[in-house]
């Protein structure tokens, strides 16, 4: 393997109900970051039916290249037509990194093409940078439950592949009108070839904000008391316009659902705000919110270790403070809107 | 009849492992080595579908000698069987070269039995990749299944299943040929206590053993840190949040600050509304 054959950073791009999902924007802002450090291109791969009109979003949003594979067979996401699509594209164009969102298709897809390859795979990295000179990726990421940071390299293995936490990293101001080249290719895959049907997918039909999406994020533990008390924290996620989170005891008692849980079992969030309300702090939460933009902390044990991980600290009672707190973000919103008016 | 090959590993209880703070090593004497609690759910399903469908459920795991203790720990959930590979040559092997030695033993276990599904759990709570189980799928040319939250249904006779496959926003229904791959969330099923009879024979149970001598076929350069494309070059520890501002006062004071604290932020709360009710 001539390390000298393999040259640009490549993005799997993830579409979903037509749309390029918000991980692969901020995945070609972390790219071009890499691309300009190894004065390389910086390209989106993308598959999907109907998607080749998405290149254009793709280059304001920072690539420079788009390889497209557009056919019926990619209609939904099946591992073995998306794999097979972008083991083609890596051998015949050879890029030195590819990056993926750590999305269940980002995670499923990345794993497949690494063992056809084959290359070395880092999970759910949080960090990324590159050596200017060798090409060298530097995938770093959390690991044994958080406790500690770990750089995985690759140094044998081109291209060398990283799934990416959503949300972690940036993407960049769109450039309205900024172009680029578009690669249209087909894969030698028909139909007969695969394996599996997608029956159906059924969306869940909540009208309440998703929490790996969401800006702001209201999250309970055992503090409240009651799954009655828990009713706190939905009415000021619902104030807020935020989705509702949940440590892992409080899913246990069954007081929500298992999808609200934040943490290593559960799911790693990065909202612009997260409120941990009655939240002890344990590191296996504390891992699944820690890059959020702004931690603010509500506990009445002054001792409780979620103080250390929050940028602002209540110590008091819940059941005093966020009824007020609604009653006054209330008053002042409308009041923020009559301003405007 | 099915048969079911469950792969597990023993893991450190990463909950209350303690780190050595010079040497950001794990003290492993500090946590127990535990069955990976997502592997529990794995080798759950296996049982269930044997179960509804009748056949037999192995497990199979790669770790040193005393992961023979995480096998007992599945014959207590109700697998028939367990297999484990053991050998120096293993030792450091990354997902890559994880997935290239158990399917050598998958394999194997073949030629006893011939397998018509492989389950994995989600992922391990040590390495937390997800990585080996699709590993093995594509090895073993078996369509890979993650993030499965249902079996819904196994034609053994026509050779397919149909599974619920979870999605950020719900999931969607697969259908696949056999034999396959399916790596499963924690919500598909409860473990349940194991009976006393399969406790009983978990005490008494010693799962067949290999070295790589046994196994066939197998290219050696594959196996272990040598097999290995990545590798860990610096560990760290995560800085240690020194905690921030605490606000102090009565409950309206503090509520009073808060609100302050979210109006710098007021962008958050325009953008997607309007009307200052509805966001």
């Amino acid at each position: 393997m001539s390390f000298e054959d393999y040259s640009g950073i490549w993005v799997f791009i993830e579409v979903k109900d037509g749309e390029v999902v918000p991980v692969s924007l901020e995945l070609l802002g972390a790219g071009k970051e890499l691309a300009d450090k190894r004065g390389t291109e910086l390209a989106g791969v993308l598959i999907g039916e109907n998607v080749t009109h998405l290149a254009d979003y793709l280059y304001e949003y920072g690539a420079d290249a788009v390889y497209v594979y557009d056919d019926v067979i990619y209609k939904n996401y099946r591992t073995e037509s998306y794999m097979k699509a972008l083991l083609e594209c890596c051998q015949k164009y050879k890029p030195e990194v590819i990056l993926y969102g750590a999305t269940s298709t980002g995670k499923d897809l990345a794993s497949a093409v690494a063992t056809d390859l084959p290359t070395g795979l880092t999970a759910d990295s949080t960090i990324l940078d590159i050596e200017e000179d060798t090409g060298l990726l530097l995938a770093s990421r959390p690991a044994f439950g958080g406790n500690i940071m770990a750089t995985i390299l690759c140094k044998k293995y081109r291209p060398q592949m990283a799934t990416v936490r959503p949300k972690v990293m940036k993407a960049l101001t769109p450039e309205p009108g900024r172009t680029g080249r578009l690669i249209e290719e087909t894969a030698s895959i028909k139909e007969d070839d695969i394996r599996t049907k997608v029956l159906e997918i059924v969306q869940h039909t909540t009208k309440k904000v998703r929490i790996d999406e969401a800006d702001i994020i209201v999250a309970g533990g055992k503090g409240l008391g009651s799954a009655s008390g828990f009713q706190l924290i939905h009415d000021l996620a619902e104030t807020l316009g935020g989705a509702v989170g949940a440590s892992r005891d409080v899913v246990e008692a069954g007081w929500v659902e298992h999808h609200h849980q934040v943490g290593q079992t559960g799911v790693t969030v990065t909202p612009k705000i997260y409120f941990a309300i009655g939240i002890s702090g344990a590191i296996q939460h504390i891992v699944g919110m820690q890059n959020s933009s702004l931690i603010i902390a509500i506990n009445s044990d002054p001792a409780a270790s979620i103080f250390q991980s929050s940028h602002y600290g209540i110590v008091g009672d819940a059941f005093e403070i966020v009824p007020l707190l609604i009653e006054q973000f209330k008053q002042a919103f409308n009041q923020e809107v009559i301003d405007h008016v | 009849m099915l048969h079911i090959v469950a792969c597990i590993k023993q893991v450190p209880d990463t909950k209350i492992i303690k780190m050595n703070p010079k040497t950001n090593t794990m003290d492993r004497a500090s946590a127990p080595a535990i069955l990976n609690p997502y592997d529990a759910h794995a080798v759950e399903e296996a049982v269930r579908l044997k179960k509804r469908y009748g056949g037999t459920v192995s497990v199979l795991t790669m770790g040193p000698p005393p992961a023979v203790k995480a096998i007992k720990k599945c014959i207590e959930i109700g697998a028939d069987a367990g297999y484990m590979i053991s050998d120096r040559a293993f030792a450091g092997a990354d997902t890559l070269a994880t997935s290239y030695a158990l399917t050598k033993a998958i394999e194997k276990i073949s030629k006893i039995k011939p397998v018509d599904l492989i389950i994995c759990g989600k992922m391990t709570i040590d390495g937390d990749t997800g990585q080996v189980g699709p590993g093995i799928a594509r090895r073993l040319d078996m369509p890979p299944l993650t993030s499965v939250n249902k079996v819904k249904e196994i034609n053994v006779k026509e050779g397919y299943a149909v599974v619920h496959r979870k999605l950020e926003d719900g999931y969607e229904v697969i259908q696949s040929t056999m034999p396959c791959l399916m790596s499963v969330e924690k919500e598909i099923n409860e473990v349940p206590y194991s009976s006393m009879s399969n406790m009983l024979k978990a005490a008494r149970y010693q799962p067949i053993i290999w070295a790589v001598a046994d196994l066939e076929d197998v290219d050696r350069p594959q196996l272990g840190l040598k097999g290995s494309p990545t590798i860990v070059s610096k560990v760290w520890a995560p800085t240690k949040p020194s905690g921030g501002t605490m606000l102090e006062g009565d409950a309206a004071q503090q509520s009073q600050q808060l609100l302050n604290i979210l109006l710098e932020k007021k962008e958050l709360f325009a953008v997607k509304g309007g009307s200052g009710v509805e966001f």
